[in-house]
């Protein structure tokens, strides 16, 4: 069954970033993506999304503010009456663009913070940007614009959710999302420094719960548990092809921004389809989609409707076999793939991460 | 908590939109979006502006009708008091 719209739009517009953080979701073979989409296709495919049934704009990438032409992408969305978020590092940004990005009619921003000081950012992202994503962050919420921040979280900084907590309230965030790193691209690679343990994970939760008591109504506070320790899996994109809809920044159109990695596809191209053919009738759209395609022990779980069968990239990543149920259930029959991750986060990590960069190293 | 002597208007992240699609309204805010009953819309619609609670119970038994007071009361408390619980209402005074 087709679901009716996709209701999300994640445009990644570039994957430069003047970060290299060690747990990216960008894919690792960035070399294969250097040909970004002009100004007139993103215009169309807002326009194009929006006829499909689209309410909402990610704006992202790597960086979306490297694009000059963001706010003609903005406003493009804000005439067809899309809610625009601005998915940033914040790095480089000064007042006026942002001021800018509102008039063409931008409504809420979301920073990344990689720690709660500079020498933990640099840490995670390469660089020390920590003093201007503060000031970016206070541009936001003094221009009336709702700010959320957003921290990924790992087995280095799970120890500060608290200080997050209290950070982003000084900076009078609407949101927190704490979320653990999806070991997925650059994450996968460095897995064995990131992964927590699980007691680091009950006591981050726990403050995160009394937090999220303590402010309601004023500031949301999201938690998102690493799937590794969930025992059953996340249902990823809430469904393949079912909510939300991707174009990455060579114009490759996916149901889920790391679904270029999965082999055997062939997924529509938005400067050779319309979003609607894609969305609609294109064969990598409907793979996944509804319960057809579900292996035992998903097929007849009654969780199905709930995760959705869990995340394809992450089946593939780990077992080499896209339909394999996904192993961060506790009912997968490749499960001990996770159990060994999660025995050896009880082990010392090794030194060294491995940063994301746009030179492929082999 | 919010009461019918609340001062209430629309926080400034929501916003209301009408989607063609399936010709209902929806109330959108960071990254998400609530699908709105054609009541729950009427009531949005009237958080444009600072208002009492006790006006716009008025506004909408004006509408609906004087013998269904007491139901529209009740639904209009519980709808703010979830809008208040996502942070969508900016309360005045209370």
């Amino acid at each position: 069954m087709t679901p009716e719209r996709p209701y999300t739009l994640v445009a990644e517009l570039t994957y430069r970033c003047p970060l290299q953080c060690v747990y990216c979701s960008n894919p690792i073979e960035l070399h294969r993506h250097r040909d970004e989409l002009d100004t007139a296709a993103w215009v169309r495919i807002v326009e194009e999304a929006e006829a499909l049934g689209v309410v909402q704009l990610n704006l992202t990438g790597g960086e979306p503010l490297l694009r000059d032409d963001l706010e003609h992408i903005i406003a493009a969305a804000r005439r067809r009456e899309i809610y625009t978020n601005l998915i940033t590092s914040a790095v480089p940004l000064t007042r006026e663009r942002l001021a800018a990005l509102q008039d063409a009619g931008l409504d809420a921003v979301q920073i990344s913070l990689q720690d709660s000081t500079p020498a933990g950012s640099e840490a995670i992202a390469g660089v020390d940007r920590f003093d201007a994503k503060m000031a970016a962050a206070e541009w936001t919420t003094s221009l009336g614009l709702p700010l959320t921040i957003n921290v990924v979280l790992h087995r280095d900084n799970l120890g500060r959710v608290g200080e997050f907590i209290a950070l982003a309230e000084q900076l009078r965030a609407h949101r927190v999302e704490l979320a653990n790193t999806q070991y997925l691209g650059w994450a996968l690679a460095n897995r064995a420094k990131l992964l927590p343990t699980r007691s680091q994970l009950g006591h981050a939760r726990e403050l995160a719960d009394q937090a999220r008591a303590r402010l309601r109504g004023k500031m949301e506070v999201l938690f998102v548990l690493p799937d590794y320790y969930a025992d059953r899996p996340r249902a990823c994109m809430d469904g393949w092809a079912r909510r939300f809809i991707v174009v990455a920044p060579d114009g490759l159109v996916l149901p889920c921004h790391a679904a270029h990695t999965l082999p055997g596809f062939d997924f529509p191209r938005a400067t050779e389809h319309s979003l609607h053919h894609a969305w609609h009738e294109a064969e990598a759209f409907q793979r996944f989609r509804g319960e057809a395609w579900m292996p035992e022990p998903c097929r007849s779980c009654d969780k199905r409707h709930v995760d959705f069968g869990g995340c394809r990239c992450q089946a593939f990543h780990l077992t080499g076999d896209v339909t394999a149920t996904d192993p961060a259930c506790d009912l997968a029959p490749q499960h001990g793939i996770v159990e060994d991750a999660r025995r050896d986060a009880d082990v010392t990590p090794p030194a060294a991460y491995r940063y994301r960069s746009l030179r492929v190293v082999r | 908590m919010i009461d019918v002597a609340s001062v209430v208007r629309l926080a400034p992240q929501a916003r209301l939109r009408f989607d063609r699609l399936r010709q209902q309204h929806m109330l959108l805010y960071p990254e998400r979006g609530l699908v709105l009953s054609p009541t729950a819309a009427d009531v949005v619609a009237l958080l444009d502006e600072t208002r009492a609670v006790a006006a716009i119970v008025e506004q909408m038994v004006a509408k609906y009708g004087e013998s269904n007071r007491a139901a529209i009361a009740e639904d209009v408390l519980e709808l703010l008091r979830d809008l208040a619980g996502r942070g969508l209402l900016a309360e005045v005074t209370s």
